[in-house]
């Protein structure tokens, strides 16, 4: 924090702060209401993850990567077991892949969910975090009912899943769709077009195209910014190139592009694309296959390195492993996406209001165990 | 009025003390104390009405519970209770750094801004403290207290976020109380009297005899004043005082045990207070609805009091359904939306008054 002039205050938003979405400390320099400057302070919650890699095998890692986003554990899991598949060239069978689509994809929902919540929260709507959190139970009860767990699932595993799906759920994830479905419109219709809500969103914390791209910025918050980016159609991994769906991006529907109100609505409308994949995946979900097939006996990926990419409900989630040829990784690296988010926060964040910092914050939807590690 | 009839009756009952001034103070202690009791239970009720109506709108059960054992008593009643009792028996903590006087006066003087409104509304013809001729004046006045209170708190506190819950709500508090104030204008324009009791009297005769019903600018200053009165009480979408998720609480955070419970009680009786107004200048006060019509005094208190839960639950109705402005969209509103119409709503009540006038 550069001099603070006679009217500036320095005020610490956080660690402990309602709106920091987890243990993070923003120190901001405000002159009244308005902040001129943002720093953000990391390591609350460093767990020391890729160290931990260094010392654990690769089955043992899949545990810590539930840990590091634990609002999207299914889609960290995946793009760790589909890195190490690559780097063992382990080829799953149909089922299993289709399995996997539908976890990413119910978590994807999931995690949107608790994110638009939190960012309704954060703007001062209570009522709409708690209708998002009610259906996200719902999600959480079919992951249980697969594999015990509610929030860390440790479910995809190297080569395969821990659990076939259990009789039934094929009916309750319908269920739960046509449940769900109608639900989208409801939030719409509350908070979206809410004339308050927009007043605090729209043309709020605009993040331009060249500033999105040149922090790196991936997934929802760059599709916000009118870049269509995704992963699941631009570097297409698993059987994300079977299915048909759109990428929504930002369009600037009550502001500017890449504001925060598009921010918002790019991820319910990302729900929407989330269900059509669901729905065609349940459709051709094959009835035979043994979803322990491909698991190999010993995990000994030779000598080499990879960097795998998969999309997550927060961008582009990388794995880069380097394997010396035993079984524990000589080291490993996470790409995280909501590190990048936060790190465009004074770009995009400084001159606004103290509300709109923290409604800025909400936007990006970050979560602190994936920025620490 | 009451003081003076407890005090005659006093006088009757105990000629042996009358002369030295202590059966005044008594015969004014009584209607004080009672008014104290009816605001803790009053705000007892409101704090479950809160709970249980925001659990609707949630999709959630709210309090609940089987009996009288150690649950929440018969769905959850004995909530509340159990809450003002774990803010008696809290430790009371005064930050090291803060100013203790300043610190300890001000939920008090919070207190005494809400708790003094109350002396001046009517409940029924001959059910009012004090029967003032500028009745409505006085509350309006008193209510204003408040922002005195809460600056208190926001500076005593020595904390940066108490400090901005401070100057936000003086801000808000100074400002909407001008369009509060000029839509009750409109109300006295046409009663043409600043008494409560006179305001009531002028709306006798079923609902069509209510000021809310008078003339065609009378709605518009009706929800000019209910808006107002929302961010007088600090309820969203106007809570910018104290908005948890940017001011974690606002003047408020140090603040903790019976010295927050006082915080909490005057901001329920402030909604009292002034959906009591609301009800009295626009809603015909402790009238009945329907002219000749269960009006006896006691049916007066049920109507104003039905009134003024109405008033209440739309309150909380809001509070529970919509985001919370911004400090600069506020003050917007405020003097660029409700000042003007406001203005011109008094020239529109005026001429017709002249013009139509009763």
């Amino acid at each position: 924090m550069g001099v603070v002039h006679g009217q500036e205050m320095v005020l610490n938003i956080g660690p402990q702060h309602p709106a920091t979405h987890g243990v993070l400390r923003l120190q901001v320099k405000t002159d009244g209401e308005v902040v001129s400057e943002i720093t953000p302070y990391l390591g609350y919650l460093h767990r020391c993850f890729e160290k931990h890699c260094e010392n654990v095998t690769y089955e043992q890692v899949i545990p810590y990567t539930d840990r590091c986003d634990y609002l999207a554990s299914m889609t960290n899991n995946f793009g760790y077991v589909v890195a190490v598949e690559a780097l063992m060239d382990i080829k799953v069978n149909d089922r299993v892949e289709h399995i996997r689509v539908i976890m990413a994809e119910l978590q994807r929902i999931a995690s949107h969910l608790l994110g638009l919540g939190a960012f309704g929260l954060d703007v001062g709507a209570f009522t709409p975090f708690l209708h998002m959190l009610r259906d996200r139970e719902r999600i959480l009860d079919l992951f249980e009912m697969t594999c015990g767990a509610r929030l860390l699932y440790n479910y995809m595993w190297v080569g395969g899943l821990s659990h076939d799906l259990p009789v039934g759920f094929v009916e309750s994830t319908y269920n739960f769709l046509d449940y769900f479905e109608p639900k989208i419109d409801e939030f719409v219709n509350l908070l979206v077009h809410n004339k308050i809500f927009v007043e605090r969103t729209a043309d709020i914390g605009r993040m331009p195209q060249e500033v999105a791209v040149s922090y790196g910025v991936t997934g929802p918050n760059l599709r916000a910014s009118g870049v269509k980016w995704d992963l699941r159609k631009n570097d297409p991994y698993s059987i994300y190139k079977s299915f048909e769906f759109d990428v929504p991006v930002g369009e600037g529907g009550k502001g500017s592009v890449g504001d925060c109100w598009d921010r918002f609505y790019v991820r319910v409308l990302e729900m929407k694309e989330s269900i059509k994949i669901l729905r065609q995946a349940l459709a051709s979900l094959p009835k035979e296959g043994d979803i322990h097939q491909s698991i190999p006996k010993k995990i000994r990926p030779p000598k080499g390195t990879i960097y795998k990419r998969t999309e997550s409900p927060r961008g582009d989630l990388g794995y880069y492993i380097e394997s010396d040829g035993t079984n524990i990784p000589y080291r490993l690296k996470m790409r995280s996406p909501a590190f990048t988010a936060l790190s465009v926060i004074d770009e995009i964040a400084a001159g606004w209001l103290l509300s709109d910092v923290l409604a800025i914050l909400g936007s990006l939807d970050i979560v602190l165990g994936e920025i620490d590690r | 009025m009451t003081v003076d009839f407890i005090f005659d009756l006093l006088n009757q009952f105990l000629p042996g003390f009358s002369g030295n001034g202590f059966l005044l103070l008594f015969a004014m202690l009584i209607p004080c104390l009672i008014l104290f009791g009816f605001i803790a239970v009053y705000a007892l009720v409101v704090i479950y009405a809160e709970l249980k109506v925001s659990s609707f709108i949630q999709d959630k059960v709210g309090p609940m519970g089987q009996g009288f054992g150690f649950h929440a008593g018969k769905w959850g009643l004995l909530q509340p209770v159990a809450d003002a009792l774990k803010l008696l028996t809290k430790e009371d903590i005064i930050p090291g750094s803060a100013n203790r006087v300043l610190f300890i006066m001000a939920p008090f003087m919070i207190f005494i801004g809400a708790f003094v409104s109350f002396v001046a509304i009517p409940f029924g013809e001959s059910i009012i403290v004090a029967d003032l001729n500028i009745g409505i004046f006085y509350i309006l006045g008193v209510g204003s207290l408040a922002v005195i209170a809460l600056i208190l708190a926001g500076w005593s506190s020595n904390n940066k976020w108490s400090l901005y819950g401070a100057m936000r709500s003086a801000a808000q508090i100074v400002s909407y109380e001008i369009p509060a104030g000029i839509s009750l204008i409109t109300v006295i324009i046409i009663t043409g009297s600043l008494n409560m009791q006179e305001i009531i009297a002028y709306q006798q005769g079923g609902i069509f005899n209510w000021i809310l019903f008078d003339n065609p600018f009378i709605p518009v200053a009706f929800v000019i004043y209910f808006i107002s009165a929302l961010a007088e009480t600090n309820r969203t979408p106007f809570d910018l005082p104290e908005s948890e998720s940017e001011l974690v609480a606002g003047f408020v955070t140090e603040y903790s045990g019976m010295r927050y419970a006082f915080f909490f009680l005057s901001e329920y009786a402030n909604m009292f207070v002034v959906s009591a107004v609301a009800a009295t200048g626009f809603l015909g006060g402790w009238q009945s609805p329907i002219s000749g019509y269960l009006d006896s005094p006691g049916w007066g208190v049920f109507w104003i009091m039905s009134k003024i839960a109405f008033l209440i639950f739309i309150m909380i109705w809001i509070r529970w359904t919509v985001p919370r402005l911004r400090v600069d969209q506020l003050m917007n509103v405020c003097w660029k939306v409700f000042l003007p119409i406001g203005l011109i709503n008094i020239f529109g009540v005026a001429i017709w008054t002249v013009l139509l006038g009763s």
